[in-house]
């Protein structure tokens, strides 16, 4: 389960075809729900593709890195904040936020990333855990903005005549095309002299090490670009939800990215989109069954640790079992 | 993907089959995590009130669906699409916490849904943001505290220390006192959130010596805070006035560290009037347990759209006709006397309220004086809607 | 107003809140004692850990209404969770003593959804009452006014005695010796024939029972309702980070920091502030630095001494 899924290394293969299916299958779905008048379903579909940009992005600190991150929901709330406070003041323009937005979880990421990083293994899920908890007290303590009641967002961001995002499948189509670009650029990366370090420094650090390469900065890199993919992630939430609060940065929610990545199957990249849509999913189909859903979700999370084989991804790759 | 284009083609065959005469309600509540005790006292109470409307709201064929808020903002809003777009409701109501009103709001408001609050009432939708499409039949927050800060000096309490959660709501409601309180403040605490211990706080009040404490706690830090001050012997000494920290709903946990302590409602078990006593004595019938003002708001909540469709004679889809008939809907209140404020949050009197005996020997919280009379909140005044 | 914050100033508030701080740093020392085991000995994640804290304080509040009693109170908390503890260990958590940390933060995280929602079916959402037990149910008058319940002294007298018994045992018994040796080398403890398997078995129980008795002494003075763990948790990881992963005297150590940080800076930061800024300033600002204090804290010892104050000696790791 650790290292679990396809050897990345092994030659270039096609992109997976559960991810084209994914994909292709949303953007067809998106289209059907729509001109079926489902619009929940349209809106169910896009809460999934953002979760999984989250899930996306942290599968790289994560899966690829080695990096057990306990505090990636703090990214989401830095994006997401930066669409809300900015839309409070009136400067509604998308063209102004998302900038806006990207560098401050860049920044954030940077912050953290080069604090944490000096750290290793259980100290370094603690301290991720640490910021994500003091930014969540911040934000709550944020009276002018809600403070814990949160902040309704009035306007969406405006793109002018580009795109608009209050267009329920406008801002679907966003959220897909932005996660489509996302994988692909991870997964070049991952399989560029990059991606081949960090995975080298996970499995043997000493080593990467050795042949001279600087793993801090790589790692910090990693960290960096994953947190503001996060907060880019928060950014589409905020304008889905027209709503943010402190609750997007609760260490239960950082919990819940995790388990997306693992529930898909770890340092696969499209197993993280494919754990997000799972989960969202699962979390819609028990939570109308019972209110006590809790009771069935904990368990299935224990078995696919205990039991999976690199996630839902070596599930359909027919490598599940005890190990 | 399997999944999602399944739920695609599922749905797809489900052609929207619209029941002509059906009146369908969301019910939203939290019903996880802390505060779910509270999203089950609402629901038992809006049931009880779809009993005594003979199970049909308005005298139409009713169909609820309840849906659990987890008390995240963002899943509660999922949960609101879903109501809205796939179960196609016509009133929103239940409603535990702020956050969670304030994350459906804008949502609901611009559907064509009505959004009845039947516990939360934060200031934005009291205020500039009122709505035509929102109701309540509990309070704005700021009601409550302002009751106590009357009965703070009312009863000639020259010095008070004030404690409230660093949030939001808890700045508002130590305004709220103060709205009314003109003694001095020693001093204003904000704790942190989730707080567990309090001796900081409780070694603060023993040195500032105050006449009287003022306590703002929520949730279980409000039981943890009198079980703190009655250990620490503060609860002779001191007089605690404290909104929302003990309620019916905290009253048995807390024990006999809630004796003593005063607080103030719009509403208590033992308020005499006719509607109440059938509520009560049904509710514990049903229920096995002792109403809170949670479930009687409920229970207003289902009385009060009962009222309005039935007066519209089920003309659900003229929303103006469904708006007047909620603004001038009448109905025996468990409160006693209803009538709405022109930011359609209730006009109520407000009682200081106090642990009791029920006359069974049940422990419940027992209603004192009328501490403000016929009190409409201060943020109506923001509001711009005349009617 | 200025001559009531010179008397917040008062040297006999001093002393009071340095005596809460460390009531609430034992207090979490209790917590943080069965971690400190299990995280820092088996090198185990235990998510679930606030769970079985939750554990002993239902078993607790149930006991101590139903008797009233001291003894059974103390004796029948710790033994419940030890029970559910044991559970989860040959259930789920002895799968995980050689996995990644990522496996052990999962499913533990699982676990503890599981068990918060197992325990709201069982006994409802409402919070429940844990009434003082009688022998403890009085008060110590201080100078100045001030009063100090008997069952914080309690449960500073409580968590010291465990402290020293702990690092006792540790320190100089067999078993002791075998677990810190298993913690550096299990290998070659199976090597010399020691039942390795029971050796951890036992210390998770351990760590499980004083999970469980720390929920019965915080039982009457916290609020008793599902997930009451969850928050205390964090805070017991927090103090095992600062003392340092695995040792007794690191976790006390980390306790009693953390606990004199957050009851200090609730007590006068925001104070402190007033004098520098204008009161409303300072009122958004002070609560809000209390808040994350004992976080700082952490990131900073954590950034000059990554192993934590007083680590246990593990070489080779």
């Amino acid at each position: 389960m650790t290292r679990g899924g396809a050897d990345p290394l092994a030659g270039r293969p096609p992109v997976p075809w559960i991810c084209l299916v994914l994909l292709g299958g949303t953007a067809i779905a998106l289209v059907l729900l729509e001109a079926a008048e489902h619009p929940y379903y349209v809106k169910l579909l896009n809460r999934a593709l953002i979760l999984a940009l989250a899930a996306l992005a942290l599968d790289l600190v994560v899966g690829v890195a080695g990096l057990v991150s306990l505090g990636h929901a703090a990214f989401l709330g830095v994006g997401a904040y930066t669409v809300g406070i900015m839309a409070e003041h009136g400067l509604t323009s998308g063209f102004l936020q998302w900038p806006v937005a990207l560098v401050a979880s860049a920044a954030v990421a940077a912050v953290i990333g080069w604090l944490s990083l000096r750290t290793r293994g259980a100290h370094f899920i603690m301290i991720t855990l640490a910021f994500a908890q003091m930014l969540f007290f911040v934000a709550i303590s944020l009276s002018r903005y809600g403070g814990d009641d949160g902040l309704t967002i009035w306007t969406r961001s405006e793109f002018g005549a580009l795109v608009s995002l209050s267009d329920r499948l406008g801002l679907a189509w966003v959220s897909l095309g932005i996660l489509t670009l996302a994988y692909l650029g991870l997964r070049r990366l991952e399989r560029s002299r990059f991606g081949r370090v960090l995975r080298g420094a996970r499995d043997n650090e000493r080593r990467v090490a050795t042949l001279g390469f600087a793993v801090e900065r790589y790692r910090l890199a990693a960290f960096v670009l994953s947190g503001t993919l996060t907060g880019l992630a928060g950014v589409l939430l905020a304008n889905l939800t027209e709503f943010v609060s402190p609750a997007y940065m609760s260490w239960q929610r950082s919990g819940e990215l995790l388990a997306m990545v693992v529930l898909g199957g770890l340092g696969t990249l499209h197993g993280a989109i494919l754990g997000a849509f799972a989960f969202v999913l699962l979390e819609e189909a028990l939570s109308s069954l019972t209110t006590h859903w809790a009771l069935l979700f904990g368990p299935l999370l224990v078995l696919v640790v205990l039991a999976g084989r690199g996630g839902l991804v070596g599930l359909l790759a027919g490598r599940w079992g005890p190990k | 993907m399997r999944l999602a284009t399944g739920v695609g083609i599922g749905a797809l065959l489900l052609a929207t089959s619209g029941a002509a005469q059906e009146l369908r309600v969301g019910f939203m509540a939290t019903f996880t995590g802390p505060g779910a005790n509270l999203g089950q006292h609402l629901r038992d109470g809006f049931l009880l009130g779809m009993d005594h409307a003979g199970g049909k709201l308005g005298g139409l064929a009713t169909r609820i669906v309840v849906s659990d808020d987890q008390l995240k903002p963002d899943v509660a809003r999922q949960e609101a699409d879903r109501l809205l777009e796939k179960e196609k409701v016509h009133f929103i109501t239940g409603i535990v916490f702020s956050n969670i009103l304030m994350s459906i709001y804008k949502p609901v408001i611009e559907s064509g849904a009505f959004l009845i609050s039947a516990n939360a009432g934060p200031s934005p939708v009291a205020g500039a943001q009122c709505s035509e499409r929102f109701f309540s039949t509990s309070w704005q927050n700021d009601q409550t505290h302002a009751a106590i800060g009357k009965l703070a000096q009312d009863k000639g309490y020259k010095r008070a220390f004030l404690l409230a959660p660093n949030y939001q709501a808890g700045k508002d409601g130590i305004n709220g006192f103060k709205s009314y309180y003109r003694g001095t403040i020693v001093d204003e605490v904000y704790t942190q959130l989730g707080a567990i211990d309090f001796s900081a706080e409780i070694a603060k009040i023993q040195a500032a010596k105050p006449d009287v404490v003022y306590a703002f706690m929520p949730g279980g830090p409000g039981i943890a805070l009198i079980k703190q001050y009655a250990q620490a012997g503060l609860t002779k000494q001191i007089p605690l006035l404290s909104a929302f920290t003990v309620d019916d709903t905290s009253l048995p946990a807390g024990g006999e560290a809630a004796d003593g302590l005063v607080s103030a409602s719009q509403w208590a078990v033992d308020l005499d009037n006719p509607a109440n006593r059938r509520f009560v004595a049904d509710f514990r019938a049903k229920y096995g347990y002792v109403p809170s003002y949670f479930a009687a708001q409920a229970y207003d909540a289902a009385q009060l759209i009962d009222a309005a469709v039935r007066s519209t004679g089920g003309r659900l889809d003229d929303k103006a006709a469904v708006r007047d008939a909620l603004r001038r809907a009448e109905f025996p209140s468990v409160r006693g006397k209803w009538k709405l404020n022109t930011n359609h949050i209730p006009i109520s009197d407000f009682y200081q309220v106090s642990p009791g005996t029920l006359p069974d020997g049940t422990r419940a919280m027992l209603h004192g004086d009328v501490v403000l009379a016929q009190h409409g909140d201060q943020h109506a005044k923001n509001c711009p809607m005349r009617w | 107003m200025s001559r009531e914050r010179a008397a917040v100033l008062d040297v006999i508030l001093l002393s009071v809140q340095i005596l809460n701080g460390i009531q609430l740093g034992i207090l979490l020392f209790l917590v943080a004692a069965g971690l400190t085991l299990v995280f820092g000995i088996l090198d185990v994640i235990n998510l679930a850990h606030g769970a079985l804290f939750m554990v002993g304080a239902y078993a607790g509040a149930v006991v101590a209404v139903a008797s009233g009693s001291l003894a059974l109170t103390i004796l029948v908390a710790p033994a419940a969770a030890l029970v559910v503890g044991v559970l989860l260990d040959r259930l789920v958590l002895r799968f995980l003593y050689d996995r990644g940390h990522l496996d052990q933060v999962l499913a533990t995280f699982g676990l503890l959804l599981f068990l918060n929602e197992a325990v709201r079916v069982t006994f409802g959402s409402a919070a429940r009452p844990f009434p003082v037990p009688e022998l403890l149910d009085w008060s110590v008058s201080l100078p100045g006014g001030a009063s100090y319940p008997a069952w914080r002294i309690a449960i500073i007298a409580v968590g010291l005695a465990l402290a020293l018994a702990m690092f006792l045992i540790i320190a100089g018994t067999r078993a002791g010796m075998l677990v810190r040796a298993a913690s550096t080398n299990a290998g070659m403890l199976e090597l010399l024939g020691i039942d390795i398997h029971r050796l951890l078995l036992g210390t998770f129980g351990i760590g499980a029972a004083l999970a469980g008795f720390a929920g019965a002494m915080a039982g009457p003075i916290a609020a008793i309702q599902p997930g009451m763990g969850d928050h205390i948790l964090i805070l017991a990881f927090v103090v095992i980070v600062i003392g340092g992963t695995g040792s007794v005297q690191g976790a006390l150590l980390g306790s009693l920091l953390v606990g004199l940080c957050d009851t200090l800076g609730r007590a006068f930061l925001t104070d402190g502030i007033r004098l520098l800024l204008p009161p409303a300033a300072a009122n958004e600002i002070g609560p809000a630095i209390a808040s994350m204090l004992m976080y700082l804290v952490m990131a900073v010892v954590l950034l000059v001494r990554p192993e934590g104050l007083l680590p246990a000696r593990r070489p080779g790791r």
